[in-house]
């Protein structure tokens, strides 16, 4: 037995998101709802409050992100959760909590696009995801879960890296991910941080009533605008600062890289999927890796740099070619970087990863 | 903070008026004539008088009145053009213990931001809202309204805001009173010193109604914005008169507190 | 040695496929297995199907998503013509012999043709038609015992239902010995 049936549950994604997001400490949820990610604001409409938290189903994607900026200001561990279109509704919200440096978790369980597209999986938010998605020059921490049990543990890391950084946290995930039930070990990852610690984190750039500091403290603003002249710039600067700060919170996976020819690299539902394909080519001895990006921002480039000689790349992903490019960038030209793309919407079976990944190993360049 | 230092009147002199210390001394980026100076008074005032402003929360709108928290002595967050209600949503139910207020122009909150304001205000958000309506976009440069009134000439409306085109002015607080979580919704002009008066009681109602858990109190105050009017402040008092409270009735639209016999 | 199992459960919206789904999974769960269980929905809801994929592995499961399953339980016509295709040609099939014609069964693949509505009908309710197909699927996949699979019953069945469960035990073991 791999694991007794008193310590696992059979979840969903989504339920595991939510299960995570209450231990992780969170206190605020606001949502609009939209599928494939139902599930998220259902129970949190009962475990929060059951928890002493508050649950908010906002007027909108663009009242959710807005009400998130009010309490991730007030330096309280607060979500939203979306999918696709109502990402793209939360996008101005977003650049104003980078820009103002609010502590905030967004979920996205990705659909089809464009437009209203499907309720299928897709992984055509990456770019959205990693490159800011809102206007300016701002930047999500990304981290993509593959499993119920990663929806989970993912949960704390999201909190514990918003507060840390004061910025906003996008967990991405896809209508595979969202509805896969999966056994689930309720129990705080190794390391997590105290749900009561991230309130402390921030204690000198919240707002809480200036009392709270004393009868004569000073006021506090969180703001975005800068109008003076330089003023941006500076902040802008500050910005980058912690941007290059957030690179030591890379994250990926391995599995069978060290002897590889080719080297499979797929994140969330594909990069399991993936996984799938890759398993069986190396029961037929054939030498196939795989790497599997866990942040998306940002992006593990180094290793895939330290990887890169001697081997070749194969991007498996979920939308028209997006996170290709990335990896063409890590790898700057020092092997082929081939690329698979499975249409957004399709639901794809290991089996189906197998031919594309014989074409290249057999010389032949990636298709979709 | 600056503190509630006395400004000492000449010999002979009786002193009639004084700042609080809810709001500083800056000099405020407003033009001459502009009625927001008058509002951000009445609004510390009554924070003062509550004696709520170290807990106090100001979500800032955009427009004229962005750079409110300039000026007042009290905690503030930014939010985007319109989703004022909304921050402050995320504010009180984040600190249940603090006094939230938004201060939005007419495009803030009633027309990009409607949906947030309508909504907030429909949950009945424990939240004051001050809702500055001088029928047109000042910090943009005078464009047309969603309050701008019919035939009323605007940078987006030359010949005259136009019925069939543009639609007529929204009244608000007519809206808001029809909403089960409002606690308070009242309509003053900023013209006079018996308006002022007026509107003194009504910013302090607004704040009433939430202090007591009451739910979203809302107050519309009929502003000058002399500079896009194209007029002299006193024509722009005589404008709000004349024009404006004829389109926008002045008066108390709802009150909670009254009708629960707690006056 | 590791253990691979999978199955597509595929019927018309109100047939049980995902209750039957989510048994499955959990009691693969309670038997100590990796287990994922995942409804396909979308564009195929329009086709007149639901249905759920579950894999039941003793090591950790990578793609929950099956195109050429070992098994599948197919309750209504539709979802035949749909993965009877996929099979695999060394699978097994649970149809539903009250609603899938005989002919279209395709008979160099290994069937269990039984008539799950009326050995549900038997026991007492047709609703149970569903339980009696996943007692069949259990007999003829050996995947897990019968036992463990009434023993989930209570982690599945809402317990609003909880009076029901003994008859969908007693229906899961009609299917079972129904072969």
């Amino acid at each position: 037995m791999t694991a007794g049936q008193s310590d696992r549950i059979l979840v969903k994604g989504n339920e595991a998101i939510a299960y995570g997001a209450v231990d992780a400490g969170l206190k605020c949820y606001f949502g609009y709802p939209i599928t494939p990610q139902n599930e998220i604001p259902e129970m949190l409409s009962v475990l929060l409050p059951e928890a002493g938290g508050v649950f908010v189903q906002a007027e909108s994607e663009v009242g959710a992100v807005n009400m998130l900026l009010g309490a991730g200001a007030c330096g309280v561990p607060a979500m939203t959760s979306s999918s696709s279109c109502g990402i793209s509704l939360m996008q101005e919200g977003i650049s104003f909590l980078a820009g103002s440096h609010v502590p905030g978790v967004i979920v996205n369980m990705a659909r089809g696009g464009p437009g209203l597209g499907d309720l299928g999986p897709s992984q055509g938010d990456y770019f959205q995801a990693v490159k800011g998605g809102g206007h300016g020059d701002h930047r999500n921490l990304v981290l993509a879960p593959a499993t119920a049990q990663e929806c989970y543990d993912f949960m704390f890391k999201a909190f514990a890296l918003a507060f840390a950084y004061r910025n906003p946290v996008m967990v991405l995930g896809d209508a595979v991910v969202a509805q896969i039930k999966e056994p689930v070990q309720r129990v705080p990852p190794a390391g997590a941080v105290k749900a009561e610690h991230l309130q402390f984190l921030v204690r000198d750039q919240r707002i809480e009533g200036y009392g709270a500091r004393g009868k004569t403290a000073a006021p506090r603003l969180l703001k975005s605008v800068y109008l003076a002249e330089g003023e941006l710039a500076e902040r802008n600067r500050l910005l980058q600062r912690k941007y290059a700060d957030m690179r030591k919170e890379v994250l990926f996976e391995c599995e069978d890289v060290d002897d590889a020819e080719l080297i499979v690299v797929a994140f969330g539902s594909i990069g399991r999927t993936a996984r799938g394909a890759v398993r069986r080519l190396r029961g037929e001895n054939r030498k196939v890796g795989l790497f599997r990006p866990v942040t998306l921002y940002p992006f593990p480039d180094e290793a895939l740099q330290k990887l890169a000689p001697g081997r070749r790349f194969l991007v498996m992903e979920q939308n028209i070619g997006q996170m290709m490019e990335d990896v063409r960038l890590a790898v700057n030209g020092v092997s082929p970087v081939h690329w698979h793309g499975v249409m957004p919407g399709l639901f794809v079976s290991a089996n189906e990863l197998v031919e594309p990944i014989l074409r290249v190993l057999g010389g032949q360049s990636g298709s979709n | 903070m600056t503190s509630a230092k006395k400004s000492v009147p000449p010999r002979a002199e009786k002193l009639v008026f004084d700042v609080n210390p809810v709001l500083n001394e800056r000099p405020t980026h407003y033009c001459p004539g502009c009625h927001h100076g008058i509002a951000h008074r009445l609004v510390s005032e009554a924070l003062h008088e509550l004696g709520v402003a170290d807990r106090t929360i100001l979500v800032a709108s955009v427009g004229c009145a962005a750079f409110t928290y300039d000026y007042f002595n009290v905690d503030s967050v930014e939010a985007p053009h319109g989703r004022a209600c909304a921050v402050a949503t995320g504010v009180r139910r984040a600190r249940p213990g603090a006094v939230v207020f938004t201060y939005q122009g007419d495009g803030d909150m009633a027309a990009i931001g409607t949906a947030e304001s309508l909504h907030a205000a429909n949950r009945g958000e424990k939240i004051t809202a001050v809702f500055i309506n001088n029928t047109v976009y000042g910090m943009t440069g005078g464009q047309m309204a969603p309050t701008t009134l019919l035939g009323q000439k605007t940078t987006t409306s030359r010949r005259g805001r136009d019925f069939d085109n543009e639609g007529g002015p929204i009244r608000l607080t007519e809206i808001m009173a029809q909403l089960q979580g409002v606690a308070y919704a009242a309509r003053c002009a900023l013209d006079s010193v018996k308006h002022v008066k007026e509107a003194k009681k009504a910013v302090r109602r607004a704040f009433d109604a939430q202090i007591a858990g009451l739910g979203f109190g809302f107050v519309e105050l009929l502003s000058s914005c002399p500079t896009n009017w194209h007029m002299d402040p006193v024509a722009a008092n005589r404008h709000i008169a004349e024009e404006m409270i004829p389109v926008f009735p002045l008066g108390v639209f709802r009150d909670v507190m009254k009708e629960k016999g707690n006056a | 040695m590791p253990e691979y199992r999978d199955v597509i459960i595929a019927g018309f919206g109100g047939q049980g496929v995902m209750l039957i789904g989510n048994l499955l999974a959990q009691a693969g769960m309670e038997r100590g297995l990796n287990v994922t269980f995942i409804p396909v929905y979308g564009a195929e809801m329009r086709g007149g199907t639901a249905n759920c994929t579950v894999v039941l592995d003793s090591l950790p499961i990578a793609s929950p998503l099956v195109r050429d399953p070992l098994s599948t339980i197919v309750l209504n016509e539709p979802s035949l013509t749909k993965f009877q295709p996929r099979l695999r040609r060394d699978g097994v099939q649970i149809v539903n012999a009250s609603l899938v014609a005989r002919e279209l069964v395709d008979t160099a693949i290994r069937t269990v043709y039984i008539p799950v509505n009326d050995v549900a009908h038997k026991i007492g309710n047709v609703k149970l038609s569903n339980m009696v197909a996943l007692g069949a699927w259990l007999r003829a996949t050996a995947a897990l015992p019968l036992k463990t699979v009434q023993d989930a019953l209570g982690r599945v069945v809402s317990a609003h239902y909880a009076k029901l469960l003994p008859v969908n035990a007693a229906a899961l073991e009609a299917g079972y010995n129904f072969a």
